[in-house]
């Protein structure tokens, strides 16, 4: 953080209130000057409150609550004083046959997304890390995915990808003989030597590290120009070769960003809606949990049940974050 | 062959092969979308695996069609690029203006609870959307504001003002303070400061912050779904693109001119921020 003015720790507040007990009285320049800081952030931290954090407590209460999106007209914030409370919603989202599976879909989906990404923008970082030629006008080039419409972005793969007439379908079928396949409507295909492989699911998967890998690239690509060349100089000198010397010196000081990024990226993919709604609408085995939270919402009228999803999407990724900070701690002390 | 030399070389072949390899797969669908904008439909089905159109069958039919009214037998997508325009336009004034307040705030005043309250603040862009998602779209649909910009307004003014707060105060930290503190004793009010030495002294930085803000405001799509698909006068470019496509029947090759048309703006505005836009992303996490 760069925060340069550091309060006392103590109690904080959040409230926009002058402290009331400070320890030893400030002066009144001091005091002035805070009132008129809180004044500032007011907006702020008003956004932050009504918006984020009342909806969050309503969400837990809107989850306990039996709510139809027709009796909407009598819902009120405070509501569920009166209501009956209950687990319900929890029991019928969890119910449901596909439940577990969708869990896992999504849990596979942040993963698999996150790690080509990752892997995809060193990639171009380290093949774009010594100047070139052109190399600026090819640095813009490959931020394009992260910067396109995503709306545009998926109906170009759409369009692509389409059986009738994709682009891709047709140079296969002319160079490699294949039959036209359905990219985002089939559910597997089966392969030479792997056998069946979940192929709308895959491609999705496929698109998430393509529209993403950018997001990682910049990063990594600053990183590198930080590292001090005398570290290569001196690597050099001790007879390292080049993939020694990634091993040795590159990856040693990516690793801090690279779990960063991870982080960043995971808890995004893991949320993600949009992507899929746009590509799949959620069909052909790539249902995930936020697409279902958007079906109780939506499709079957059922805020309550849609309320409840959304607390145990929080939840189930708050478990795979700890998971892996945990693991993250234990390497770095090992 | 060395170990060494042989690395040189793979290694040499390798970095060619990786840099075609990436540009293929950016500027591809970038051609793919360009080249199907500019044909006819028929001209798509007949041959799907030509990428750039013929020069013969060359016309803008797909760009008229699109952005005329509905009433001149279009698509209306004009109209979308008017509510999308309006959309991220307050957006980016309601978040700039907060967001400037509030990291001139954290920058430079010493009050208690800074660092909580700005921790706090930037740890909501980390936050699932759709966690608010379900209880907003209750709330607004009890308030009656459904369809309404308002809603969509103040939502994305929430979800853009820490990426804004984090990315103003990176940069007012680095910007010295002696100024401001010799026109604070030349007379100058807090107020008159930050309008008169800090505003104009982090143009730059404020101006790559607004894009990014629009960028965002103008891709977004959940929160569109949610609250304006009901009306059609009401959809933003976004939303528009998916649902012509889904539910109006509207043909693949005009449908990519009108995502070359939503694209256009977010290229120009990224090709002239790209610079600080990435070093004012990054800067924070490169230091060793």
């Amino acid at each position: 953080m760069t925060t340069t003015t550091q309060a006392p720790p103590g109690s904080d507040h959040p409230g926009g209130a002058p402290p009331r007990h400070a320890r030893r009285p400030a002066s009144p320049s001091r005091r002035r000057e805070a009132r008129f800081a809180y004044l500032l952030l007011l907006p702020a931290i008003l956004a932050t409150v009504v918006l984020v954090l009342l909806p969050l407590l309503w969400n837990v209460t809107i989850s306990l609550q039996s709510l139809r999106l027709i009796e909407l007209r009598n819902f009120t914030p405070f509501g569920f004083l009166q209501a009956e409370l209950g687990f319900d919603n929890f029991r019928l989202v969890t119910g449901q046959r596909e439940f577990w599976s969708t869990v896992g879909r999504t849990v596979v989906y942040a993963l698999a997304g996150t790690v080509l990404s990752l892997l995809l923008g060193v990639w171009a970082a380290l093949a774009m890390r010594r100047p070139f030629r052109g190399r600026g006008a090819v640095k813009a080039l490959l931020l394009v995915p992260y910067v396109l419409p995503v709306v545009a972005a998926a109906f170009v793969w759409r369009t692509m990808l389409s059986p009738q007439y994709g682009i891709v379908n047709a140079w296969g079928q002319d160079w490699f003989g294949w039959s036209r396949v359905d990219f985002f409507g089939q559910q597997t295909i089966d392969l030479p030597l792997v056998g069946s492989v979940p192929l709308a699911f895959s491609t999705v998967i496929a698109f998430e590290a393509w529209r993403y890998f950018p997001f990682a690239f910049i990063f990594v690509y600053a990183r590198l120009q930080a590292i001090p060349r005398h570290l290569y100089e001196a690597a050099t000198i001790d007879g390292a070769t080049i993939s020694q010397q990634f091993r040795y010196v590159t990856f040693p000081a990516l690793r801090g960003v690279l779990a960063v990024l991870f982080l960043l990226r995971f808890i995004w993919n893991f949320n993600d809606f949009t992507n899929i709604y746009l590509l799949t609408g959620g069909g052909a085995g790539t249902r995930v949990i936020s697409i279902e939270i958007y079906e109780w919402l939506i499709g079957r009228s059922n805020p309550g049940a849609a309320a409840a999803l959304s607390l145990i999407l929080a939840a189930v990724m708050l478990v795979v974050l700890t998971v892996y900070v945990r693991w993250q701690a234990r390497r770095d002390q090992a | 062959m060395s170990r060494h030399a042989f690395e040189e070389r793979f290694f040499r072949i390798a970095r060619w092969a990786s840099i075609a390899f990436f540009v293929a797969i950016t500027a591809f669908p970038l051609l793919v979308m360009l080249g199907l904008s500019f044909r006819p439909v028929s001209s798509l089905l007949n041959e799907p695996g030509r990428l750039l159109p013929r020069p013969s069958e060359i016309d803008l039919d797909g760009y008229t069609r699109i952005l005329s009214s509905r009433d001149d037998g279009g698509f209306g997508f004009a109209g979308f690029i008017g509510n999308s325009a309006y959309i991220a336009g307050v957006t980016v004034v309601l978040s700039l203006s907060f967001g400037i307040l509030a990291a001139y705030a954290a920058t430079r005043l010493r009050y208690r609870g800074a660092s909580f309250i700005n921790a706090a603040i930037v740890l909501v862009y980390l936050f699932p959307p759709l966690v608010f998602a379900v209880p907003l779209f209750v709330m607004f649909t009890r308030l009656g504001m459904r369809p309404s910009f308002t809603a969509v307004i103040i939502i994305y003014f929430a979800y853009t003002l820490p990426l804004a707060l984090y990315m103003l105060r990176n940069y007012f930290s680095s910007v010295p303070v002696d100024i401001e503190e010799a026109a604070r004793i030349d007379g100058a009010s807090r107020i008159g400061v930050i309008r008169h030495v800090v505003v104009p002294l982090s143009a730059p930085a404020i101006a790559t912050v607004g894009i990014y803000v629009f960028m965002s405001a103008w891709d977004e799509f959940l929160f569109a779904l949610l609250f304006l698909v009901e009306d059609r006068d009401s959809w933003t470019v976004a939303l528009g693109i998916n649902q012509l496509e889904a539910n109006v029947g509207t043909p693949t090759t005009v449908l990519m001119a009108g995502c070359v048309v939503i694209t256009i703006p977010v290229v120009v505005a990224f090709s002239l921020a790209q610079r600080f836009l990435t070093e004012g992303l990054t800067s924070g996490s490169v230091k060793d």
